[in-house]
């Protein structure tokens, strides 16, 4: 990238400063012409000065004065209209106010376009420096901090944006102001204009270097603020740490001390500024007082008129402000060259990738390769401790290999080689005679898949993560409308002026061919066998059973599932299962649901019912008033406060009971408490309004099977059923939408999947009932073949952040299985198992022997426990870095050995 | 069943027969109510254990594995408790409890016990009183016992 910022300027927006540049003369122009037709309007239109000798004038005479070149000679075109004084006036008038609009105009498009320009090269820069971060070598991301990265791309390079309109057009436009003003200045008199001159040369002189400072002190702060960034995100990365080792106070610490140096600099920063804004008032006032004194001795003396000194005054008037402009766009372009410099200096480390190496494939990409091949390879983080020390190995693609060591073999290092993960500081890995570290990104990432320790997952759905490793090149463009095509070619344009490649992340990037699908339609199969591989399919399965579909997307999958509550109902018939769900009967009180899920008989959807809203809502309100339930919920919510009164108070307020069990929370018990003794035993009557409401929430949550409390008789369930009816039939139109009511008929789209099969609650103290029906349903679900379609919907669930909403051993398989999707030639398994117990590693990695051998496909498995390298084909004995045996696992216990030492020791 | 019947039952209950009402009305509200079917096991001899339950109703064979099978020593009826030593002690389950007829039990969570032991000390006081007695009572037995032999 370019070290200066006005040459990466001038590189990649010539054009448009040249149109802009333009623009601004073009301008001048109007401008000129709103300045003088006002003194016309005044003197000739209103003052009449033109029309004191002839009643009308000509107006608007086409002319050319060739006097200077042949004296005496005017051609004219056109002899003007004659036009009277009132006409004139009206006539210039609107001259006036049409250049007033042509100068808004200009003044509009002008600032559109430099603000468009500076937009695209902030665009372009920040997608340049983007580029850049996936060129980084490997090792880079060991020294930065992605939140510094993220500052610097985002908050560092915005200036820049704004200046870079700027960065051309205005010290041509201010300096061509300030120098009209300075000819004309010398034109009255030499003598004042070398006054002026010299005072502006000491200004511009001594203002800059009074702002060096400033400018110090301003990349200083830049770069503590990228620190501090770097900083919070360290702190939310290690916030377990930090809270397990009580170190919060060292970090408060640690943050204090960095804004008090940030606030030190800032304020330095805030002196320095203003000591040169004092020094430039002075400076900028001390040429008025020059022309003041030395013009007004040139009068007094009559080496001077008194007219040209008012007109050097005059003109000085245009002077300070372009010169001050001038000054502060000098500050300006120090200040952002500098940040520009900071910046890029952070994104050019040593070993960057070459940009073609990471090319879009035009097509499918080619295979791996036959053989690789390591010579003398040499790993070494320092230059002192190698972790690779010469390692020398044939290796065919299609092998099955393990790797076995002890914990500082080099083992993993070599895995990470194979990856190329990590650059070897000497020797060579070929590939059939190529440099491995030559061959193009895709080639890789679509023939070679590795699996490191632990796994990234992006916060996105199961799916996406999944098919991460598919996604090389766009194979099927997105299609569209007319009218968004031609949105899409504007928005394509756009980004190719400002240096982005139009690349479309709406097309479809899957490479359904490497997965060993055909199209988004067969793939499902493909994503249940990996899965199964690395038994995972139970655990999206749950996730599916957990996740919601929409009626309206997939209606099949709906109807289907709306078969199987069918098919699990007809079960349920059936003595085995008597008594372990309630089904939900709209004429029936659900005694396993709260008195609110009872009353609303349905699934709230968005917040108006949901959870406590609902005891306050006021058309819930209405109904229970309506249905005389209000009074008889709030006496409910008095005897829940009273039981609870009784129950927790003799509890600890952070007692774990109170978050579990209790319906009032342990800051709200004493004031409950206090409410129930100034009642005195009296009863609802004399409980205020205001903790009545309060109350009122409390019975909503009443579960009666499980809180067993006795409060819902069988005349309270008559009238809740009333209130429920009431609730369905006088529902206004605009909450519709809050509330899908349960009908067995229809499918429920807030619902989950399972509670759709369901429909109903399982009873609560039935012994494994939850257990049984979970069979029950993956039986009836598998009888309807809609186990996949369950697993299609689990792969909906968003992972979040870093993966962090799957459990450490769900994310390893995951990631696992993004690298086994792929069918890759090769895949490197670099110790990928080890947080799994035991026998999931064995059989885990039998799967994936298993379907290599079967397609001949393979497998360098970096072993985490030496006898996982049992049933491989070839072994690789590695210690201190270097090769110390290889060959067939029984050759090598034939041998003795490292080998039979690590096996033992396994 | 509601809480306060269950409550009378868990003051029949030897351990908790001298802790007071409320903290009684506090354990069988945080705890939860299980119901077996006729044959279904509660707990597998064998097996890890963290809870302990309390008979509310219904009758459950004791059963122990031995070589030639299962054989039943002992019934538990209303106002039995069971798992207490896989509570204490964490050691697996000690014999195998199956219902013969419906039983409701009540399933104290090993956490819960120790909460309420650590809220309520007298509590403890009083399973230890409890322990004590069956100890004494094994103590006798296996003097008769070896005195019979």
């Amino acid at each position: 990238m370019e070290r200066s910022l006005f040459a990466y300027i001038w590189r990649y927006s010539r054009p448009e400063q040249v149109v802009i540049l333009m623009l601004v003369v073009l301008a001048q122009v109007f401008y000129f012409m709103s300045l003088t037709v006002p003194k016309d309007v005044i003197n000739n239109g209103i003052q009449g000065n033109a029309f004191k000798h002839h009643p009308t004038i000509p107006f608007l005479v086409w002319e050319l004065d060739l006097s200077a070149i042949l004296p005496g000679k005017v051609i004219r075109f056109f002899d003007g209209f004659q036009v009277d004084q009132l006409q004139y006036l009206v006539v210039m008038s609107f001259i006036f106010l049409a250049a007033v609009i042509i100068n808004g105009l200009f003044k509009k498009t002008i600032n559109t376009q430099k603000g468009r320009m500076g937009e695209r090269m902030l665009r372009r820069l920040r997608y340049e420096l983007y580029d850049r971060i996936l060129r980084f070598p490997p090792a880079h991301f060991r020294k930065v901090k992605q939140a510094e990265l993220a500052t610097m791309i985002k908050d560092e390079v915005e200036p820049l944006g704004g200046f870079i309109g700027d960065a051309y057009v205005q010290p041509m436009f201010l300096g061509g102001q300030a120098l009209t003003a300075i000819i004309f200045i010398m034109l009255q008199s030499w003598t004042l204009g070398i006054i002026v001159i010299v005072l502006l040369a000491a200004q511009m002189v001594i203002i800059p270097r009074l702002r060096k400072p400033v400018l110090v002190l301003g990349r200083l702060r830049q770069i503590s603020a990228r620190q501090l960034a770097g900083r919070i995100a360290e702190t939310a990365d290690g916030v377990n740490e930090i809270h397990v080792h009580g170190a919060a106070n060292y970090e408060r610490a640690d943050i204090s001390e960095r804004l008090g140096v940030i606030f030190k600099i800032r304020f330095d920063l805030y002196q320095k500024k203003f000591l040169a804004k004092f020094w430039n008032n002075i400076l900028s006032q001390a040429t008025p007082f020059a022309i003041y004194l030395v013009g007004g001795y040139f009068a007094i003396t009559g080496h001077m008129d008194v007219g040209a000194v008012v007109g050097v005054l005059l003109a000085y008037k245009d002077l300070p402000s372009p010169i001050k402009e001038l000054i502060d766009w000098d500050q300006q372009r120090q200040d952002v060259q500098i940040k520009y410099e900071q910046v890029i200096d952070q994104f050019q480390p040593e070993g960057m990738m070459p940009p073609d190496l990471q090319a879009v494939p035009e097509g499918p990409p080619p295979p791996l390769g036959k053989e690789l091949a390591l010579a003398g390879v040499v790993v070494s983080e320092d230059g002192r401790v190698k972790q690779l020390d010469s390692v020398s190995l044939v290796l065919p693609t299609a092998a099955r290999c393990a790797v076995i060591g002890g914990a500082s073999s080099g083992k993993d290092v070599l895995g990470q080689v194979l990856a190329r993960q990590v650059l070897p500081n000497g020797g060579s890995v070929k590939i059939d005679g190529q440099d491995f570290f030559q061959i193009p990104e895709y080639v890789l990432g679509a023939r070679l898949a590795y699996i490191g320790q632990d796994t990234y997952l992006f916060p996105l759905s199961v799916r996406d993560n999944l098919l991460f490793g598919l996604k090389l090149r766009p194979v099927v463009p997105a299609s569209y409308d007319e009218a968004a095509k031609l949105l899409r070619d504007t928005f394509w344009k756009e980004s190719e002026r400002a240096g982005n490649p139009p690349l479309d992340p709406n097309a479809d990037w899957v490479d359904y061919e490497l997965a060993g699908a055909t199209g988004p339609a067969d793939l499902l199969p493909c994503i249940v066998t990996v899965l199964k591989q690395v038994e995972l399919d139970e655990d999206i399965y749950s996730l599916g059973l957990r996740g919601t579909v929409d009626a309206a997307a997939r209606p099949d999958l709906a109807e289907k599932i709306l078969k199987a509550r069918h098919a699990l109902h007809e079960r349920l018939k059936g003595g085995a299962y008597a008594g372990l769900v309630e089904p939900f009967d709209k004429d029936h009180y659900i005694r396993n649901l709260s008195v609110a899920e009872n009353l609303l008989f349905g699934t709230a959807v968005g917040k108006q019912f949901d959870g406590d809203n609902i005891a306050a809502d006021p058309y819930v309100r209405s109904v229970l008033q309506a249905t005389d339930l209000d009074v008889d919920l709030q006496r409910m919510g008095l005897s829940i406060a009273e039981t609870m009164v009784e129950l927790f108070s003799g509890l600890s307020p952070d007692n774990p009971l109170f978050e579990q069990y209790s319906f009032i929370s342990a800051d709200e018990l004493p004031n409950v408490r206090l409410l129930l003794q100034r009642l005195g035993g009296k009863g609802i009557e004399a409980v205020p309004e205001a903790d009545r409401t309060r109350l009122m929430t409390l019975p909503f949550r009443y579960i009666e099977a499980r809180h067993r409390l006795g409060l819902i008789d069988a005349d309270m369930e008559e009238r809740i059923l009333r209130a429920r009816r009431t609730f369905a039939e006088g529902l206004p139109p605009s909450l519709h939408d809050a509330v899908e009511f349960y009908d067995f008929g229809r499918y429920n789209s807030a619902a989950t999947l399972q509670d759709n099969i369901l429909f109903g609650r399982l009873v609560y103290g039935q012994a494994q009932a939850g257990e049984r029906i979970g069979t029950l349903i993956a039986e009836v679900l598998a009888e309807l073949g809609l186990r996949d379609s369950v697993i299609d919907v689990g792969l909906e669930y968003n992972v979040g952040v870093g993966g962090k909403r799957l459990p450490g051993t769900q994310r390893q398989k995951l990631g696992i299985a993004r690298a086994l999707i792929k069918r890759p030639q090769l895949v490197v398994v670099n110790e990928a198992v080890a947080m799994f117990d035991g026998r999931t590693q064995d059989r885990i990695r039998d799967n994936i022997l298993a379907t290599a051998t079967e397609d001949g496909r393979g497998v360098v498995w970096i072993a985490n426990r030496a006898n996982q390298a049992e049933p491989f084909e070839q072994v690789v004995v590695m210690q201190g870095g270097r090769i110390a045996a290889q060959g067939t696992p029984s050759d090598l216990a034939a041998r003795g050995g490292l080998y039979a030492e690590l096996m033992a020791s396994a | 069943m509601n809480l306060n019947e269950e409550v009378e039952l868990l003051k029949g209950v030897p351990i908790f027969s001298k802790v007071e009402q409320s903290k009684l009305k506090l354990l069988a509200f945080t705890s939860e109510r299980v119901n077996f079917a006729a044959g279904q096991e509660v707990c597998h001899q064998g097996d890890p254990g963290d809870t302990m339950y309390v008979i509310l109703g219904g009758i459950a064979d004791v059963l122990i594995d031995t070589d030639k099978g299962q054989i039943v020593v002992a019934e538990m009826q209303r106002n039995s408790f069971f798992g207490e030593i896989a509570i204490l002690c964490d050691v697996p389950r000690t014999a195998t409890i199956k219902a013969r007829e419906p039983l409701a039990t009540l399933k104290i969570t090993k956490d819960m016990f120790y909460r309420l032991v650590a809220e309520f000390p007298q509590m403890a006081v009083e399973i230890m009183r409890e322990l004590a007695h069956r100890v004494e009572d094994t103590n006798q037995k296996l003097r008769a016992a070896t005195r019979a032999a």
